[in-house]
């Protein structure tokens, strides 16, 4: 870095210390945060809580709809010979379920949550770049319209979420079923991506002063790592799928068998595959480190060996790919290389497994809902694992691979290490969003409900696979001995689907009716509970300076005698401003000026969303004048400022 | 470390070069984007080992245009390199002359690669080789005429006085955006026109 003296800068400034007394500084800082009124506000709005929000309910649609494909096609495979859906329909069902729950809901639910908690854990204001975070909100749910707009009108993707070519070729597949999958989730990729750059920058440059690496929750080791993740893995099947679309549209030769080749596609796709598993787990795994240690009155055990256990899980991600594709009759040398890799990465997720037993062994755990779905998943998680393990060894993936064994293993790994650490992760922030507890009756009917249901339903699917039933049929006959488990593999998950149905009831009646939580009502550790629930739109009327890993702790703990100072802090209030701090021990070195409501984000979404609606249409003016409205709105987001260090600017 | 307590001392307010969050943000960009890049350089390297040698085009490609063309964005990249300097340096003169010659350059190399492209006689859908070597080159000119849109952008910037010898981050991450793409026809001229003279 240059050796300027801050001093020497031009607008350079002393940022106050205050003390928070009363309603100052906090009523000051409303009228500057504060999001605009009415229609216009609502799609300028930048807030890191309204857009982490917006992404948690956003996902939970496409969850619901995706659960409800899953229950037609439960309903189909309940009992043989059934007929309710045609094989044309029950393709596009699988296909739209694996891509509403794997794209469409796995992630963006984990970048609600993240969006929305991670100013809060690491005591800043915004995140590092809250137009992106907006924008990263509005095309994902248009993406997410984008792909259902084909289902809806009868082109729905249908050649299952990982979309294999030949299947997917023009040839096999002539209608724009595929286009419109490509497309879409290119635009999601684009989502993601700006998600990422966001969730690094704010990481490296936004952490409250004394807020060193080796002090911030696991959660966000778990969403950085997901990000550089997903920064460096989404290229790989965005080209894919615009590969595919060229081939479909221009007639190139990727992918065809005569002068291309059909496994370039596996390959592109499961170099991204693999590390999208762990992205959309490791940011859950980190609610639960964070969670669990609330109940358990005690900290993480091994935060050091569980935070590197998250980044050595990744970097290991990037090796595995090939054991997607076992059966595709590659050489013995690359079969060994990826079992054994697959084999290897078993062992910081065991890491992670011993340090929550461990924590909840010599801890004095209270028993609430959400500590129920954070210690289960522990035990969904160790299944999941388990049967995952036993497909990395080469001749037992040959003899279970397309069969239902595999779809049972992906349903514990994405329901065990997703969905069970969410719906904690919402009983737990939910009073954080909304200032009310929710039922805790209700919620152990929930839990239950959800376990035992989620274990019926899917413990059978690997017996069933080893029985030889194949994935992705859609119906078979009586006799094959597949009849009973298919049916309480039916009922098991009409149970669990109730279960989340119990969820969103206890999310409503909760919403207004549930008891006042008050700015920390579990009694943890981290700086989200540090302000009111609701927490107001600039979240902390001062910056926090901050001593240790557990700054609400440091009383009970009392590690060292050093405390971090929460009611005293940095002041900033010339207009929207937080601190940049030094990228390893959080030294400030920098008043970062933050934008306001902006409407370039929304802008710059539907011209995107009219460039790819143009490119399945083949209306080339259409995608023109797409990229068009992109280009003004990106040079009006950039568009520099002249004057800092005041509250008069607004741009930037 | 003893209690959070934090000496106030002066801090630059707003983008300062380095630090700046945009510039962060900037090589995250520059990150994903090289992958990108990699995956398809990748795709060319998968062809080329499952095909074997038999794949490429009969006749080596040819340099007539690739070379001039690799001189143009190298030169390109050290007057982006020279803008930025002589406007730290407070040349206001140069800095804006540099950043207009690196715009123009950016053009004639768009310039050589359609004539590298008419020169061609393989087409996009005529094989496998066809399909890459427009893609990639495709991609890349992209990428050129992105640069040089945003170089451009800033020149306006620059005119209408928004730059001062401390403040310009938007030139500083146009030219290293600038840089990159260079970096990648490097990679792209190393893959298409010198491996096969090596293979």
């Amino acid at each position: 870095m240059t050796a300027l003296r801050t001093g020497d800068w031009e607008d350079a400034r002393r940022p106050d210390l205050a003390r928070i007394e009363n309603d100052q500084p906090g009523e000051r800082l409303q009228k500057i945060w504060e999001t605009g009124p009415g229609l216009k506000g609502w799609f300028s709005d930048v807030d890191h809580k309204a857009i982490g929000k917006r992404y948690i309910v956003t996902a939970f649609l496409f969850l619901i709809l995706g659960g409800l494909e899953a229950l037609v096609m439960r309903v189909q495979l309940g009992a043989p010979n059934q007929r309710l859906l045609s094989p044309e329909q029950y393709n596009q069902l699988f296909t739209m379920h694996g891509i509403s729950m794997i794209f469409l809901y796995a992630s963006p639910i984990l970048t609600g949550f993240s969006n929305y908690l991670w100013p809060l854990l690491l005591g800043s204001r915004d995140m590092a770049f809250p137009r992106l975070n907006a924008l990263s909100y509005w095309i994902y749910l248009a993406s997410g319209l984008f792909i259902y707009a084909g289902f809806v009108t009868g082109h729905g993707a249908d050649d299952g979420w990982f979309n294999y070519v030949p299947y997917a070729s023009k040839p096999y597949n002539p209608g724009v079923n595929m286009d419109i999958y490509a497309l879409g989730l290119i635009l999601l990729g684009l989502s993601t991506t700006v998600g990422a750059a966001n969730f690094i920058v704010t990481f490296l440059r936004t952490r409250a002063p004394g807020m060193s690496v080796n002090r911030v929750p696991i959660l966000i080791w778990g969403t950085l790592t997901a990000s550089v993740a997903n920064l460096l893995a989404v290229p790989s099947v965005s080209l894919a799928f615009f590969l595919l679309w060229m081939d479909r549209q221009f007639g190139t030769h990727f992918y065809d068998a005569g002068k291309g080749q059909p496994l370039l596609w596996q390959h592109l796709f499961w170099m991204f595959g693999h590390p999208w598993v762990y992205a959309i787990v490791l940011p859950a795994m980190g609610m639960v480190s964070d969670g669990l240690p609330t109940f358990c009155r005690r900290p993480l055990v091994g935060y050091t060996p569980v935070a590197l256990a998250t980044v050595s899980t990744m970097a290991l991600g990037f090796g595995v790919w090939v054991h997607h594709m076992f059966a595709t009759g590659l050489p013995n040398l690359p079969l060994a290389f990826f079992s054994g890799a697959s084999l290897i990465i078993t062992v910081p997720s065991a890491v992670a497994v011993f340090a929550w037993v461990a924590t909840i062994w010599t801890g004095r755990p209270v028993i609430t809902t959400a500590f129920l779905f954070f210690a289960s998943m522990i035990v969904l998680f160790v299944i999941g694992g388990v049967s995952g393990v036993m497909t990395a060894s080469v001749p037992v993936d040959w003899q279970l691979t397309d069969t239902y064994f595999v779809v049972g293993h992906l349903h514990y790994v994405l329901i065990g290490i997703n969905v069970f650490p969410v719906v904690g992760a919402i009983y737990y922030w939910f009073p954080k969003m909304t200032g009310r507890l929710m039922n805790e009756a209700l919620g152990r009917w929930n839990f239950w409900i959800m376990f035992i249901g989620f274990n019926v339903g899917f413990l059978p699917m690997h017996t069933l696979g080893l029985l030889g039933m194949p994935r992705r049929i859609y119906t078979y006959p009586a006799g094959m001995g597949w009849s009973v488990q298919n049916l309480i593999v039916s009922l098991g998950s009409a149970m669990f689907a109730t279960g989340v149905f119990l969820t969103l009831i206890n999310v409503w009646i909760s919403r207004k009716g549930g008891e006042r939580a008050g700015p920390n009502p579990w009694g943890a550790p981290t700086l989200e509970w540090s302000v009111p629930s609701p927490p107001p739109p600039y979240n902390f009327a001062v910056i926090p300076l901050i001593a240790s890993r557990h700054p609400l702790w440091e009383a009970q703990l009392d590690e060292s005698p050093a405390r971090s100072s929460l009611n005293e802090g940095l002041l900033l209030d010339h207009g929207r401003e937080t601190i940049g701090t030094s990228m390893l021990d959080g030294e400030p070195n920098l008043i970062l000026e933050m934008p306001g409501d902006s409407a370039a984000p929304f802008i710059l979404t539907l011209g995107l969303t009219l460039m790819f609606i143009g490119g399945v249409l083949r209306l080339w003016w259409l995608a023109g004048l797409g990229g068009a409205i992109c280009a003004v709105a990106l040079v009006d987001w950039f568009w520099p400022r002249r004057v800092h260090a005041g509250a008069e600017t607004s741009n930037g | 470390m003893a209690d959070a307590v934090y000496e106030p001392r002066s801090l630059p307010v707003g983008s300062r070069e380095y630090n700046a969050t945009g510039w962060l943000g900037a090589l995250c960009l520059i990150a994903t984007e090289g992958s990108l890049f990699a995956y398809l350089l990748f795709s060319y390297a998968y062809f080329a080992v499952q095909h074997g040698k038999a794949w490429l085009p009969d006749a080596h490609p040819s340099l007539r245009y690739s070379l001039p063309g690799t001189i143009i964005l190298v030169t390109s990249s050290a007057t982006a390199w020279w803008s930025e300097r002589s406007l730290k340096r407070g040349d206001r003169a140069q800095h804006l002359a540099a950043l207009t010659g690196t715009i123009v350059l950016g053009l004639v190399f768009l310039i050589l690669q359609l004539f590298e492209w008419k020169s061609k006689h393989f087409t996009l859908s005529s094989s496998a080789y066809g399909s890459l070597f427009f893609t990639i080159t495709g991609f890349h000119m992209l990428h050129v005429i992105v640069g040089v849109i945003s170089l451009s952008t800033v020149l306006g910037w620059s005119l209408a006085g928004y730059f001062s010898p401390r403040r310009h981050l938007h030139l500083t991450i146009s030219s290293a955006y600038w840089h990159f793409v260079d970096v990648v026809w490097l990679a792209v001229f190393f893959t298409f026109y010198i491996t096969p003279y090596v293979w």
